[in-house]
């Protein structure tokens, strides 16, 4: 190694880079075109969300909580508001929960078709990111009819859903989803056939089962390395027992069988939406709950749509939670990333597919700036 | 009319930077560029340099962690630039300066403390409409006296 030394380079990639969507800083160890080493700096995006929690009371941190990711709001305010009805000890009404799910499965979608988009673009097959970037709009006209909003929803309130929904709601949701099947078949068929995409994709940033598990990914990537889990088919938090869903994987480990992990489970997502709404209970929507929640702690998980998002929350007994602590499937799955990006053995990885493996385990660093590192800016 | 004038009305070409964004308005501002909305039907490019750019586009409450950045990608653009700030956050912190009541310890109170400030796009997240107005404002304000 001594011979070798002197040709390992840095590369610094972010944190405002064309590649990057958000601020993060790449350090790659490069030899030659072979990266051998990464170092991940993701705390551009920290904005001390714990602490200023611990400030407010339970309904406004609903508000704070929706913005530590925007792509993922719906699955970050079920998630808290789960921990807090777990505290008060209460169930929320039978029709509430089917309307989470509903509108939990609708940001899927959107978040899946948004990732396949940036993927798209990452690979450099910016027609196909056109394509899908205008078919997304379907689900954000849904989010908008649904909700209020096309991005912040709001929709998830401690004890139930905002708003209710009516025939009429209901049937512009079943003609979109009908509106959108078609289109999400067809880009499946692209993704599988295409040979730039086959190309750029098949064989990249390799994942084995072993490390997958190793590493604790969570969430597509995970599944895409053939281990089948999913939170909502593990331990159902909303009336997902009543829902029947399949739990995609796929034996392929590398970025091309998260493209199609992730497609199949927008498809999956629009069955268990259509489920939903054909079997929507009577009854209210909303379980009013004091403002003050028990002494206590509660925990809770949710599938958001990139992994396992866990909030852990604790109550001294006022209306204002004592600590509030957020893990996101972005941090989970930042040592898989590692790993991926590393050469190792017979397993090389070329400086042009860092995008691609960068963007398959679909990184929001948002999510993942629960810390700073300090030192440098 | 100088032809600087005459070329950035018709080509604002735009550098999007993201300084601690829910990511709520960066998929907005990439909505913009999409068919749907299209911002490129006014000239408007999306560069990955800012040396390439008239228009930097600036998403989040800006925090310390890249404040730094910002002031650096806002030095490197040739004059003239335009800066538009889009979403609540980015105007004056947002959600996350709760108004002096337990801020959040990392975010500045707005962009505008930073670097000057030529279209405020308020919203959480704004509508790509929104958006695109900015934009067509600060490009047409940038070419006064054109025709």
């Amino acid at each position: 190694m001594s011979s070798s030394y002197e040709r390992i380079f840095d590369i610094p990639i972010g944190p405002q880079h064309p590649a990057l969507k958000e601020p993060a800083m790449l350090k790659l160890k490069v030899d030659g075109e072979h990266v051998v080493g990464v170092d991940l700096d993701v705390s551009y995006n920290h904005r001390g969300i714990e602490k200023a929690a611990e400030y407010r009371t339970y309904i406004q941190n609903l508000y704070l909580i929706e913005r530590i990711c925007g792509i993922c709001n719906v699955a970050q305010t079920l998630t808290y508001c789960l921990a807090v009805e777990s505290l008060h000890g209460k169930e929320i009404p039978a029709r509430a929960r089917f309307l989470r799910i509903v509108a939990e499965e609708i940001s899927r979608i959107n978040s899946h078709l948004l990732w396949l988009g940036v993927a798209a673009h990452e690979i450099g097959f910016d027609t196909f990111f056109m394509h899908i970037w205008l078919d997304r709009e379907i689900t954000l006209g849904l989010m908008e009819a649904l909700s209020g909003n096309r991005i912040t929803s709001s929709y998830n309130v401690i004890g139930g859903v905002r708003r209710d929904v009516t025939e009429d709601l209901l049937s512009r949701i079943r003609k979109g989803l009908d509106d959108l099947e078609p289109r999400v078949k067809r880009y499946r068929e692209i993704a599988i056939n295409d040979r730039s995409i086959l190309k750029r994709t098949q064989g990249v940033g390799i994942l084995s089962p072993a490390d997958a598990a190793a590493t604790s990914a969570v969430g597509p990537t995970l599944r895409a390395s053939g281990i089948k889990s999913d939170v909502r088919a593990d331990d159902p938090y909303s009336s997902h027992d009543q829902v029947p869903f399949n739990v995609i994987t796929s034996d392929g480990c590398d970025a091309h069988a998260r493209i199609i992990v992730r497609l199949d489970e927008i498809l999956e997502s629009i069955q268990i939406c259509r489920h939903c709404i054909s079997k929507l209970p009577a009854g209210p929507i909303l379980q009013r709950l004091p403002r003050r929640a028990p002494q206590g702690e509660a925990m809770s998980r949710v599938e958001a749509p990139r992994g396992e998002l866990f909030h852990y929350i604790c109550s001294d007994g006022s209306d204002k939670p004592y600590r509030c602590k957020v893990s996101t499937p972005t941090l989970a799955n930042l040592p898989a990333l590692v790993r991926m990006l590393t050469s190792k053995g017979r397993y090389v990885v070329n400086i042009a597919d860092v995008p691609v493996i960068l963007a398959s385990i679909d990184p929001c660093f948002s999510c993942a700036a629960r810390v700073e590192r300090t030192g440098g800016v | 009319m100088g032809i600087i004038d005459w070329a950035f009305r018709k080509s604002p070409w735009i550098l999007h930077f993201n300084t601690g964004s829910c990511n709520g308005c960066d998929i907005e501002i990439f909505a913009t560029l999409t068919p749907k909305y299209d911002v490129e039907r006014l000239g408007a490019l999306l560069k990955g340099s800012p040396r390439h750019a008239d228009i930097l586009v600036v998403s989040g409450p800006v925090t310390r962690q890249a404040s730094g950045r910002i002031l650096r990608i806002y030095e490197q653009m040739p004059d003239p630039k335009k800066v538009v700030a889009v979403g609540t956050c980015c105007i004056s912190g947002g959600v996350f300066s709760n108004g002096g009541k337990g801020p959040c310890y990392n975010v500045y109170p707005g962009l505008d403390s930073l670097v000057p400030v030529d279209a405020y796009v308020p919203g959480c997240p704004p509508k790509p409409e929104a958006i695109l107005d900015g934009i067509s404002k600060v490009a047409k304000k940038a070419g006064v006296g054109c025709k």
